[in-house]
């Protein structure tokens, strides 16, 4: 079982979605943006950062990357996939998951400790959380308020592809609780088949309760990875 | 020589003096491009002409100093086959011009610092000034320096883990962006920033070069500002993070594949300063063809494209034999990369344009013989009226609780969260304490240790005393670095000053010098390296001596890192260190009464290290819960951010003689206050005694409140003092 992340030009999360998923006993490589196979991966990570420097639209150039289109090949063939923060914007983007990443309200690039509550466990990336766990996660991001049209969104959540959302320390909606104005909270979605998860909040930047936030939640979440990976 | 000729060097920043060494050296008239590389690399920025005699002072070696002054940045053994690369670097003037631009190139620079030593940057700190934050001008300043400083460190995965924020009128004008930058590499992979072998290749890598930042260590690093700093925007270079990032990535490649003889970035002064200090580093010549080079537009002239600062470029000495495989590796990263030279015998650097030498020149004329100055200097008549202004005579506060809520929410000592948010303190997973701490802690991956780094330096100590100034810069940030538990291991600096022609900045200058060489003798932590920021002031008004110090310290057990919030009920509060009547420079007197006057707190450097060294030993024997330092705002302002850090309350009760406002906002050097379990309070004791530091035990941790005698204040109330100040301000 190994765990393949994605390396852009100008990915920056990548090693860290290495070491995270080392940490949980996996085994993870990178696989370069160029290359035009996945070289075995179980379960694939576009992981964060500013691919190609993102002047452009966040995402809108790794999309075209020769890796990504195996990456689409994979998703549509069931494989679990996961767009942490620019890999959300990436996979945006490319189409495999609905709704974009503009800038956040406020405008301002954010680093900071977020609540996320999981709303529905059907997708693998959350089969070891309960519906309504309380996550502590850090988000660190200036394009993360996610949009998309009422049509869309009352589909998405009728089909629980509404994954993860912002709330406060107590596990209620809150506009003080959403950092960037995303739509109604929204801080992670899946496609409608559940096997692709595409999040802004950063689950591998929590996975050491003695570093960082200080907090090991993230593990859940890449340690559902894990166990689809090895099914 | 032509009138002509001497009006051109002048436009340049050259004297006649000057002038006439370069017309000596060469036996002709420098051609233009000649002058203009001679302009830049003996600017005052490039050259230190003006403080080289006195950073020769300055203690730089030591058991643990692999490599000090000269290279790229300091380097220091950490252990494990491990050294530790760092170095804190000035943006000033750029900032000041175009603060989101001037900062983030500021970071740029500073990374390509560590980068060119061959080790992978792991964290930066930023220590900004700042004129009054109530003016919408140095809100804009503000925002935009941070804004640059989040734009760049967060594109390139290096995290911003500390750093400080301070104002004061002097800076309205010419404000500070200084940046510090730590890298971690293999002992045994160290690259030399020089050119060796003959025969062998040199090539210029990453973005392509413009018009931009022409001038920039002349015309707006070594010069003082006025009316006109406007139209000095053009000479700020812009930057572009995703270049800089792949320019990271191809360079360690590089070097891990053994395919580097020697690196250098570009920075300051450009090609001219990476082609002239390889070759006269070491000792050979040099041929660049200045066609090879990659240009922005094709009209440059020769002048431009060898003083061009355009960023994200690296000079690179290779063998033949191994051109192709540098080549490969740059472009897999997608990194621009040309041969524009080679390696030659003797000592010229001969450069050609278009099929003509445009310059022939002895390389170390530029790089190393530059001029040096010994400018007059001055103690200058009107510090004397400042010191005898004490503070002594200021009204005695009503409300000592009032007074203390004043100083929290003072831009000085307020929670500066609106800034750190904006940068990403997160990426490579290492960081055990980010912003907001005494030191910043980042584990050193594959070891059990980690890195402590703190920066410092007050200015109105400066202004008041520029020697005990220069020793508290170096005081404070090891106190800092000592609350975390941390031992010490070397400093960098960076040296913010007004204009050395003035008798009285250059006195300020060598004093401030002389305090921090004292210290660091004291407290046995060398310099290895820094820089220089000379010309801050603004239509004749000179900043505060502002002598920044970047702190590296060494937690060899990384678990047992201290934090400042208390966070246990029943812990027992100690003072470590004594409160004398200091009031003279304190963040008090200036936020109550705006008042600066007075002398500096005294400092006792052989207190100073007998304190750092208890703090580690308390650390290291898991006696403590919380350490921290005492300075601006003293036991008071300590004491509140240590409740507000642990959200917890405290009961406290000093025994002094002291006047009770004198006692809570005293900047007495050489303090901490810890926090230990009841039962480790005599253990602390022995511990102090044994020292030979004052120890006194003060109170209690618990409650929701923070009471002595004079005041009972809800933490919940500190907080919001504490926190509103920025977003408030900045809303």
């Amino acid at each position: 079982m190994k765990i393949g992340v994605i390396q852009f030009p100008g990915s920056l999360d990548d090693r860290d979605a290495v070491w995270a998923f080392e940490r949980l006993g996996a085994r993870a490589e990178l696989i370069w943006h160029g290359d035009h196979d996945l070289r075995g991966a179980d379960a694939i990570v576009v992981p964060g950062g500013f691919s190609y420097g993102d002047y452009l639209r966040c995402g809108a150039i790794a999309r075209f990357a020769p890796v990504m289109e195996q990456v689409a090949e994979f998703a549509r063939r069931g494989g679990v996939v996961i767009g942490i923060c620019n890999g959300f914007q990436v996979l945006c983007e490319a189409g495999l998951l609905p709704g974009a990443l503009v800038r956040n309200e406020g405008l301002k690039y954010r680093c900071v400790p977020v609540t996320l509550r999981v709303e529905s466990n059907r997708s693998p990336h959350l089969s070891q959380a309960n519906v309504g766990d309380l996550l502590r996660i850090p988000i660190k991001h200036g394009e993360g308020r996610y949009v998309a049209d009422p049509g869309t969104l009352a589909r998405m959540d009728a089909n629980g592809q509404i994954a993860l959302r912002y709330v406060d320390a107590r596990g209620e909606r809150a506009p003080e609780a959403n950092p960037n104005g995303s739509t109604d909270d929204i801080a992670g979605v899946t496609n409608e088949a559940g096997n692709v998860l595409g999040m802004m909040p950063h689950p591998e930047h929590a996975v050491d309760e003695t570093a960082g936030i200080r907090s090991a939640d993230g593990a859940v979440i890449l340690g559902s990875i894990v166990k689809a990976a090895v099914r | 020589m032509t009138v002509t000729l001497i009006e051109r060097a002048s436009a340049l920043g050259l004297t006649k003096d000057e002038l006439d060494t370069i017309v000596k050296t060469l036996g002709r008239d420098p051609s233009p491009a000649e002058l203009a590389m001679y302009a830049a690399m003996w600017s005052e920025h490039c050259s230190y002409k003006s403080s080289k005699v006195h950073l020769k002072t300055l203690p730089t070696t030591g058991p643990k100093i692999v490599m000090g002054p000269g290279e790229n940045a300091g380097v220091v053994d950490i252990g494990d086959g491990l050294v530790a690369v760092f170095k804190l670097e000035s943006h000033n003037h750029p900032s000041a011009v175009e603060p989101v631009q001037g900062a983030a190139t500021g970071v740029g620079g500073i990374v390509r610092d560590i980068l060119a030593t061959g080790a992978r940057p792991v964290a930066l700190l930023d220590p900004l000034r700042f004129g009054d934050p109530s003016e919408w001008r140095q809100r804009h300043l503000l925002g935009g320096v941070v804004a640059g400083i989040g734009q760049y460190g967060n594109s390139i995965g290096i995290p911003t883990v500390g750093g400080e924020i301070k104002f004061d009128p002097c800076y309205a004008g010419n404000p500070l962006v200084n940046v510090m930058c730590i890298g971690i590499m293999r002992k045994d992979l160290i690259a030399r920033a020089r050119a060796q072998g003959e025969g062998n290749v040199a090539i210029l890598y990453g973005a392509k070069t413009g018009r931009d930042g022409i001038g920039g260590v002349s015309v707006l690093a070594s010069r003082p500002f006025d009316a006109e700093a406007e139209a000095k925007r053009p000479s700020v270079q812009v930057g572009d993070p995703f270049s800089e990032k792949v320019a990271i990535e191809a360079t360690l490649e590089l070097l891990e594949q053994g395919l580097i003889v020697g690196v250098q970035d570009l920075g300051g002064a450009g090609f001219c300063c990476a082609t002239s200090e390889t070759a006269s580093r070491g000792g050979v010549g040099m041929e660049v063809d200045l066609d090879a080079v990659l240009l922005r537009e094709p009209d440059m002239e020769p002048f431009e494209i060898l003083t061009s600062e355009s960023q994200e470029r690296m000079f690179a000495i290779v063998k033949p034999e191994d051109v192709e495989r540098v080549l490969a590796v740059c472009e897999r990263w997608g990194v621009d990369a040309m041969i524009v030279g080679r390696v030659t015998g003797g000592d010229r650097l001969v450069v050609t344009h278009r099929g003509e030498v445009v310059a022939d020149v002895p390389a170390r004329s530029l790089a190393d013989d530059g001029p040096t100055y010994h400018r007059p200097m001055e103690r200058p008549d009107w510090i004397d009226a400042l010191r005898a202004n004490d503070p002594s005579s200021l009204p005695v506060p009503k409300d000592l609780g009032e007074a203390l809520l004043t100083v929290l929410g003072a831009p000085n000592v307020c929670d500066k969260s609106w800034a750190w948010e904006q940068y990403d303190f997160l990426v490579q997973h290492n960081t055990l304490q980010g912003p907001g701490g005494d030191g910043a802690v980042v584990r050193v991956e594959g070891t059990g240790k980690a890195l402590v780094v703190a920066t410092d330096g007050n200015g109105r100590y400066g202004q008041l005393d520029p020697r005990l100034g220069g020793r508290h810069a170096v005081a404070e940030s090891a106190r800092n670095v000592a609350c975390t538990g941390a031992r010490l291991l070397a400093i960098t600096n960076c040296l913010n000053f007004g204009n050395p022609e003035r008798a009285d900045v250059m006195w300020q200058f060598a004093e401030a010098v002389a305090g921090m060489g004292e210290a660091c003798l004291a407290l046995e932590t060398p310099v290895t390296g820094g820089n220089v920021s000379f010309y801050n002031e603004t239509d004749g008004t000179s900043i505060h001596p502002t002598p920044i110090v970047g702190m590296l310290g060494i937690l060899e057990d990384a678990g047992i890192h201290v934090g400042i919030g208390f966070n246990s009920a029943g812990d027992a509060i100690v003072v470590l260190g004594e409160t004398f009547d200091e009031l003279g420079g304190s963040e008090y007197a200036w936020a109550v009464h705006r008042h600066i006057g007075g002398v500096p707190p005294a400092l006792d450097l052989r207190r100073e290290t007998a304190l750092c060294d208890l703090l580690a030993t308390l650390a290291e024997r898991r006696l403590i819960s919380s350490a921290h330092d005492c300075s601006e705002g003293g036991l008071a302002v300590t004491i509140a951010e240590s409740c507000i850090a642990g959200d917890i309350g405290a009961r406290v009760t000093i025994e002094s003689g002291l006047a009770p406002h004198v006692l809570w906002f005293s900047e007495s050097a050489s303090r901490a206050v810890v926090s230990c379990p009841p039962d480790r309070l005599d253990e602390v004791r022995a511990a102090a005694a044994a020292a030979g530091v004052p120890f006194a035990h003060i109170g209690t941790v618990g409650g929701v409140t923070l009471a002595c005698g004079e005041f009972d204040l809800p933490v919940t109330g500190l907080r919001a003092a504490w926190n509103r100040t920025l977003p408030d301000l900045l809303a």
